[in-house]
């Protein structure tokens, strides 16, 4: 890495971690935080990442985790492979990935199985009937969660956009692309004015 | 439409999907339901509801209802494919892109990109709430119940799972 590179936000990846785990370790540890990870996985990699392993400090792990949040795609996902491929390359991303993705994967197959065989079943359909009214309230305690840094810092031009976006998409039903393709360039555009004029 | 056509119809439109899934699998749950309920007809409202429901239950990350849809489409095969097509292309990437920031100086912009999504995102998980709920909700017990989890959630430490528990412990007993 040149010297005269800018103070890296994201720190370099020839930096000498304390033990660089090999893809082996990798692939079992994202299995495992996977399959801990009930409910997301966000706070089981941290806990193994940062606590555990000790392969990246708080900070590198909240950086490395905020530039996979703003890249598309199930982020946990992105961060498997970003971590993976900072310490092992190609392959170390790959094994990350495998370990995240294959077994939790396995065992919905088996779930979507046993749904398909037995779905029908009345007793089964009470159930499923009884968590999904829960898992959708838990859905929107996380998105009330979210939205009280906004509320907090009264980013009106926020809130305005998340409102845009929630009628075009949850009422109107308007296709993610179109509403994507308008709305993300306004965002930019209007978080870069603000962020210009120093109020950011 | 034959099976093959299904097969590649499922790949293409995760994977066209995943580039727009702004701040994660939830966000995308909106155009799920609008293309395998409305524009497909893969599955019907309830079905829907009760994938969503079997992802949250089954561990692992939230993008696991991909592989449920992948499933009732195209069996083993439709559930793999679906779930590579859903988190492939955009961790390929996340590969290029991260490692550009690395050696760039353009180290600023992932903290205006950053703030600019963050609304929409919210924006789009709200939605994703909505559709669930009007398809989940179908009386006013299960409203009720779902708007006590939500309270339950913001409110208390409780760990979610035992949210989820005794909703389906009143599903089972025929409250809803």
């Amino acid at each position: 890495m040149p010297s005269d590179s800018p103070p890296a936000a994201i720190p370099a990846p020839d930096q000498p971690a304390p033990n660089p785990p090999s893809p082996g370790e990798l692939f079992l540890a994202f299995a495992k935080m996977s399959l801990a990870g009930f409910g997301g996985v966000l706070v089981w990699a941290r806990r193994g990442i940062v606590e555990q392993h000790r392969w990246m400090t708080a900070e590198e792990f909240n950086e490395t985790f905020a530039l996979c949040h703003f890249l598309p795609g199930p982020n946990i996902v992105n961060l498997s492979v970003v971590f993976g491929s900072r310490f092992g390359g190609l392959a170390g991303g790959l094994a990350a990935f495998a370990g995240l993705i294959g077994p939790p994967m396995l065992i919905a197959i088996v779930l979507a199985a046993l749904y398909a065989r037995f779905g029908e079943i009345e007793t089964l359909r009470r159930i499923l009937a009884g968590i999904a009214c829960a898992a959708v309230g838990l859905l929107i305690a996380v998105v009330l969660r979210m939205m009280m840094p906004l509320v907090r810092k009264r980013d009106v031009a926020g809130m305005l956009m998340l409102m845009a976006v929630f009628v075009a998409i949850g009422v109107l039903r308007l296709p993610l692309q179109v509403v994507l393709l308008v709305a993300v360039p306004l965002s930019l555009l209007i978080t870069w004015f603000l962020h210009a004029r120093g109020t950011a | 439409m034959n099976a093959t056509g299904q097969f590649w119809t499922l790949v293409w439109t995760f994977a066209l999907m995943s580039f727009f899934a702004v701040g994660g699998a939830n966000s995308a749950i909106p155009e799920m339901h609008r293309l395998a309920v409305d524009v497909h007809h893969w599955m019907n409202d309830k079905e829907f509801a009760d994938m969503f429901a079997i992802s949250q239950l089954s561990p692992g990350p939230n993008v696991l209802i991909v592989t449920l849809i992948g499933y009732s489409v195209a069996g083993i095969f439709g559930a793999v494919a679906a779930t590579l097509a859903m988190c492939g292309p955009t961790a390929i990437l996340a590969y290029y892109v991260t490692g550009f920031l690395r050696r760039s100086s353009a180290s600023r912009w992932p903290a205006i990109v950053q703030a600019a999504l963050v609304p929409l995102s919210i924006g789009l998980m709200g939605a994703s709430a909505l559709i669930l709920a009007l398809a989940a909700d179908s009386n006013w017990v299960a409203a009720l119940l779902t708007i006590v989890a939500a309270a339950l959630a913001v409110a208390t430490k409780l760990n979610p799972f035992w949210i989820l528990a005794a909703g389906g412990l009143l599903g089972f007993a025929g409250v809803i």
